[in-house]
C-alpha cells in the first residue's frame, strides 16, 4: 500500500514531539515532510535563557539533531517559511518555491512575541525574544552596549532580564502592570521576588507605559520615553509583553481562526485533514504558552493521526516556576480568588517565604508559593485532581511531610543541595548528574529523568526532591505526571480503575481476553501490566480465573525471595511469631544439609535462611515441612506480636493468639502489595502497631484498629479506624478493610498509598459505618481464600521452575 | 560452522517462560516467545548480573527480576535509555527440539 503524505509546518517543540510520539504508534503509516522557517533543527527553546545567561550553548539545546530526522526518513526543509495552503490540491508552498502534497497537514507555527506598536519599534537593537536569532542578537548586543531596557515583568521578561545582567548589563525592567507576573503572582509574592531581583542587581519601573523609542544618528535605539515624559538611555530594547498565534497562514487558506487556530479536542482545525498544535492553537478558547500543555496536545494529536482515535485533549492546567537561580517561586491554578473561595496564607517576611493556597469548598484551587516549593507539586497535583482536602485542611498549609524519608541525607530543598550531594540513595545519583542530565538530553518529566539518571526510579523516596530539581531545571515547561488519567503501562491508554472496572464488569477472566477487550497495543503487555493484569483477575474472580506464573515476577513464580546473586531466601511461617524446638532442630538441619550460608532473624519474627540455591529449594521446603511465610510476595507478609496478657504484667490482650489467629485466616491471601500486621497487647504497643499496614492495639476494654501505616521508605503513622470489643470483630474489621485494598488499590500501591488516595473517610464509610458492607467485603474475602493451600506443598510444586538443563 | 547441542523439547519451556542451560561457558538462559521462537542468552543482565532466565518474558524482551533492565531477546541489547549487552547464542527448533549452538 502506498503511504499517505504527511506534511508539517513549523520544526518546533510541539510539531516535533508529535512526530515522535506517532513514530513511536505507526512508525510506517506515513511519509513526513516538515518545514522550517528557522535555520535550526528542533531545539529546546525552554533553554534560551541559560543560552542568553552563558550557561548553556546552542549546539547544547539541539533536542533533534539533523541525523534524528534522516533515521525517520523524514524529509527536512529548513530555512523554508511556508506561504501558502492550496486546501483544494493538498499542497503547501513555501516561499521558495518547493512545494508538498499532504493527505494530512500539521500546522505547528508557533507563535510571535508581540511588539508593541510604538513609534521606533523598528530600529535597530529592538527585539523580541522568541528564538535563537533573538537569543544571538541580544548576546552581541550586550557584548557591545551598556543599557538594556526588558518591557514586560512577566516570565520571559525577568528570565531575559537576569540573562543579560549575568552578562554585564546595565538591566531596566519596564512594567505596566502595578506588580510583576501578575499573572502568575500576588502582590505579596511579587514584592518578594522584586526585592530578591533588586539585590540581583536589576532594577525596575512599574506602571510605566511607552511611549517611543528614541533613535540615534545610525537608525539605532538609544532611549526609551513613557507617557509621563521621562526617558531613560536604551542601547537594547527587548520586547517580552506577550506572544502572538501565528495564524497568518492559517487564516490566507480559509482555516477558522480565534486568536489562534481553532482545534477541536481531537486537534483538529475546521478542515478534517488538517490538525494543528501547540503555541498556534486556541482550544476552548485557550492559547497556551507553557510546554507541558503542548505536549499533551502532542500526544493526542499523534494519537488521532495514527489513526487510533481514542485520545482527547481537555485542556490543562498550568503551573509555573520562574528559571532564575537562586529564586524559588511556584504558582498554579486559580490563585486570586474570589468571594466563593478561601484562602490560607503563610507570610514570613523576613525569611522570604510566602504560601498562599485557594480552597473553594475543600478543594484546592490554586497556590503561590515563594521561597520554599518543595511542596509545589503535591499542591499542583490536588489542583488537578480536584481532590477533597477536608481530612488534611489544618494541616495543608504545612506541606507533605517529607519527615522520616530515607536516602536523601534528611535533605528535602533541592534549592540548598550542592550538585555533588547525592539525590538518590538507591542508585548513587548526585543532584549535578540529574541537572545535567535534564539540559543535555532534553528531559521534561519525572518519567523520562527516572529512565535516563535511574534517580528516584527504585524505592522513589526522592521523588520529591528530583522533582524540584526538574522543575527549577526547566521552569513551566515542567509537567508533573497526571494522577487523573495515568495510564496502567505504555500497553493502554486504559487506567487502573479502567481496567478493573472492565474485568469486573465484563466479567473478563483471563489476562489475553483482557488485553484484547481493552485494544492492549501490545501482543502480549510488559513486565508491568501483566502482574497487574493477573492480580486484578484472581482478585474479582476466585476460583474462575487461571492463575498465570509467566505473568508473576520471579519471587512468586518461585515462592522464594531471589537475591543479587540469583540465590532466594527461604522464610517459614511462624504464626504469630512463635515456634518450637522442634521447628528450630529441623530449620538448624537443613541449614547444615544444604550448605545454606546465613541464617537471620528477620523483623518480622521469624528466621530467614539466605543463598539457597534455586534447585534446592523443593527439597529444603520439604525438610523444613513447615508453611511458606509469603516473605517474598505482594500477600499477608508476617503478624508481628508481643508476648501480650499470657506473661507480660502490662498485657490487657492475648495479642500472641489473636497474632496467631490473623495470620492462619488471612495466610495465602494476595494483595496488590505487601502487607504486614501487628498486634499488640497494650498500648505500650511493642509489636510496633503504628507504622503497619493494619496495627492493632489492645485496651482494657477491647482492640483499637489502626490501618495504612508504613514503616518503609516512607514513615507513616496508622490512622485510626475504630475500637471494636471483640476477637471475632478484630477479625471482621481487619478482613474488610484487606479486602476493600485488594478491590480498589492499584497494583503495587502500599496501603498508605491507597488510604492517601481514597481518603480515610472512605475507608471508615465501607468498613466501618456500613455492616452490611462489611460482612460483605469480609464474605468475598473468605471466600477467595477457600481451598487455598501452601505452594511449598509437594503437589502445588511445578518441578520444571526449579531444574535446570544441561549440555 | 555451528556445532548444534540438542538441549530439550520446544514444550519444556513454557510459552512466555525461560529455562536454564548450565554448560562450560556458563548458565545461558533459553526464552520461549508467544509465537513459539526460542532465542538464547548469556543469562546475565549486562547491569547487575541478574539472571535473565528469572525475568517476566513479553514481545521479543525480557524485563531482568533485579533492577527491571528490559533487554532483547534477539540480539542481547539493552532497551534505551539503558546501555549494555550480554551475550546471545545461536538456537533453533527442529522438529519441536530445540538446539543450542556455543560457537
Amino acid at each position: 500500500m502506498k503511504k499517505m503524505k504527511l506534511v508539517m509546518v513549523g520544526n518546533g517543540m510541539a510539531g516535533v514531539r508529535t512526530l515522535e510520539e506517532l513514530l513511536k504508534l505507526t512508525p510506517d503509516l506515513y511519509d513526513i515532510t516538515v518545514f522550517g522557517a528557522e535555520p535550526y533543527p528542533n531545539y529546546n527553546r525552554i533553554m534560551l535563557s541559560p543560552v542568553l545567561a552563558g550557561e548553556q550553548g546552542i549546539q547544547d539545546i539541539i533536542l533533534n539533531d539533523i541525523d534524528w530526522y534522516k533515521q525517520n526518513n523524514i524529509t527536512l526543509h529548513l530555512n523554508k517559511k511556508v506561504a501558502h495552503i492550496a486546501r483544494k490540491n493538498k499542497v503547501v508552498v513555501a516561499e521558495d518555491g518547493t512545494e508538498a502534497e499532504y493527505d494530512r497537514l500539521l500546522l505547528a507555527t508557533g507563535s510571535s512575541s508581540f511588539i508593541l506598536p510604538v513609534p521606533g519599534k523598528e530600529l535597530a537593537g529592538v527585539v523580541g525574544y522568541r528564538d535563537i536569532q533573538d537569543t544571538k542578537a541580544m548576546i552581541a548586543a550586550a557584548e557591545k552596549y551598556k543599557h538594556a531596557v526588558v518591557i514586560g515583568g512577566g516570565l520571559l521578561g525577568l528570565e531575559a532580564a537576569n540573562g543579560l545582567a549575568l552578562r554585564g548589563m546595565d538591566v531596566t525592567v519596564v512594567h505596566l502592570m502595578s506588580w510583576l507576573m501578575e499573572r502568575q503572582l500576588d502582590d505579596n509574592s511579587a514584592q518578594m521576588l522584586q526585592s530578591a531581583l533588586e539585590a540581583k542587581g536589576l532594577k525596575f519601573m512599574l506602571e510605566q507605559q511607552t511611549q517611543e523609542l528614541v533613535s540615534d544618528d545610525h537608525g539605532r535605539v538609544k532611549s526609551i520615553r513613557f507617557k509621563d515624559g521621562s526617558e531613560i538611555p536604551a542601547d537594547l530594547v527587548v520586547m517580552a509583553v506577550g506572544i502572538r498565534p501565528n495564524v497568518a497562514l492559517a487564516e490566507a487558506a480559509g482555516i477558522y481562526c480565534n486568536r489562534g487556530i481553532v482545534v477541536s479536542d481531537t486537534m483538529q482545525t475546521y478542515d478534517p485533514s488538517i490538525y494543528a498544535v501547540g503555541e498556534c492553537v486556541s482550544h476552548r478558547g485557550i492559547a497556551y504558552g507553557l510546554v507541558a500543555p503542548l505536549f499533551d496536545m502532542a500526544k493526542v494529536c499523534a494519537n488521532h493521526l495514527a489513526r487510533m482515535g481514542i485520545a482527547y485533549y481537555q485542556g490543562s492546567v498550568t503551573s509555573t516556576k520562574l528559571k532564575v537561580t537562586g529564586v524559588d517561586l511556584f504558582s498554579a491554578g486559580n490563585f486570586t480568588g474570589s468571594n466563593e473561595t478561601n484562602e490560607i496564607v503563610m507570610h514570613d517576611v523576613s525569611g522570604g517565604r510566602y504560601k498562599k493556597l485557594v480552597l473553594n469548598n475543600n478543594t484546592l484551587i490554586g497556590a503561590v508559593m515563594y521561597g520554599d516549593t518543595k511542596d509545589s507539586s503535591w499542591y499542583f497535583q490536588m489542583i488537578r485532581d480536584g481532590k477533597n482536602v477536608s481530612e488534611i485542611r489544618d494541616q495543608l498549609i504545612f506541606g507533605q511531610s517529607h519527615l522520616g524519608n530515607a536516602g536523601s541525607q534528611g535533605q528535602n530543598l533541592a534549592a540548598t543541595m550542592t550538585n555533588a550531594m547525592e539525590v538518590c540513595g538507591c542508585n548513587g545519583v548526585c543532584k549535578g548528574t540529574i541537572v545535567k542530565a535534564i539540559k543535555e538530553k532534553g528531559l521534561f518529566t519525572l518519567e523520562d529523568v527516572r529512565k535516563h539518571t535511574k534517580a528516584s526510579a527504585s524505592c522513589g523516596s526522592c521523588t520529591g526532591l528530583v522533582e524540584q530539581i526538574l522543575a527549577s531545571t526547566v521552569g513551566g515547561a515542567y509537567a508533573p505526571p497526571a494522577t487523573t488519567v495515568k495510564p496502567l503501562c505504555d500497553c493502554t491508554a486504559h487506567s487502573h480503575e479502567e481496567v478493573r472496572k472492565a474485568i469486573r464488569e465484563e466479567k473478563l477472566i483471563s489476562i489475553s481476553q483482557t488485553m484484547a477487550f481493552l485494544n492492549w497495543n501490545t501482543t502480549n503487555g510488559c513486565a508491568k501490566c501483566r502482574p497487574a493484569l493477573n492480580f486484578y483477575l484472581l482478585c474479582a474472580w476466585p476460583h474462575e480465573a487461571k492463575d498465570d506464573p509467566q505473568s508473576r515476577y520471579i519471587n512468586e513464580r518461585a515462592n522464594a525471595n531471589i537475591q543479587k546473586d540469583g540465590t532466594f531466601s527461604v522464610v517459614p511461617r511462624m504464626y504469630g511469631g512463635i515456634t518450637t524446638p522442634q521447628q528450630l532442630r529441623r530449620i538448624a538441619d537443613v541449614a547444615e544439609k544444604y550448605n545454606i550460608p546465613t541464617v537471620k532473624v528477620t523483623g518480622g519474627q521469624r528466621i530467614d535462611l539466605l543463598g539457597v540455591k534455586k534447585t534446592d529449594l523443593p527439597k529444603v521446603w520439604a525438610d523444613l515441612d513447615m508453611p511458606s511465610g509469603y516473605a517474598y510476595a505482594k500477600a499477608l507478609r508476617t503478624v508481628k506480636t508481643c508476648v501480650g496478657s499470657e506473661w507480660c504484667r502490662f498485657g490487657v490482650q492475648d495479642s500472641t493468639q489473636m497474632g496467631i489467629d490473623i495470620e492462619r485466616a488471612f495466610d495465602h491471601m494476595w494483595m496488590p502489595h505487601k502487607f504486614k500486621v501487628a498486634v499488640s497487647g497494650c498500648p505500650r504497643n511493642c509489636a510496633e502497631s503504628g507504622i503497619k499496614d493494619v496495627g492493632i492495639i489492645g485496651v482494657e476494654s477491647g482492640w483499637e484498629i489502626y490501618v495504612a501505616g508504613n514503616g518503609g521508605i516512607k514513615t507513616v503513622v496508622a490512622q485510626f479506624l475504630v475500637k471494636v470489643k471483640t476477637h471475632d470483630e478484630v477479625m471482621e474489621y481487619t478482613g474488610a478493610f484487606a479486602q476493600l485494598y485488594r478491590e480498589e488499590a492499584h497494583y503495587l500501591d502500599r496501603t498508605v498509598h491507597y488510604v492517601e488516595r481514597v481518603g480515610l473517610d472512605h475507608v471508615k464509610k465501607h468498613v466501618v459505618e456500613n455492616a452490611a458492607n462489611r460482612k460483605a467485603l469480609y464474605a468475598r474475602l473468605l471466600y477467595a481464600l477457600q481451598g487455598a493451600t501452601n505452594p511449598w506443598a509437594k503437589e502445588n510444586i511445578n518441578a520444571r521452575e526449579f531444574e535446570s538443563l544441561a549440555i | 560452522m555451528n556445532t548444534w547441542h540438542e538441549v530439550t523439547t520446544l514444550e519444556e519451556i513454557p510459552p512466555l517462560g525461560a529455562r536454564v542451560v548450565t554448560t562450560k561457558q556458563g548458565d545461558i538462559a533459553l526464552f520461549r516467545t508467544a509465537e513459539g521462537e526460542v532465542f538464547a542468552l548469556l543469562d546475565r543482565c549486562p547491569h547487575k548480573g541478574g539472571h535473565l532466565s528469572q525475568g517476566i518474558v513479553f514481545g521479543k524482551k525480557v524485563a531482568c527480576p533485579l533492577h527491571s533492565w528490559n533487554i532483547c531477546l534477539d540480539d542481547g541489547k539493552a532497551v534505551a535509555p539503558d546501555v549494555g549487552c550480554t551475550r546471545s547464542y545461536p538456537v533453533k527448533v527442529e522438529n519441536n527440539v530445540v538446539y543450542l549452538s556455543l560457537a
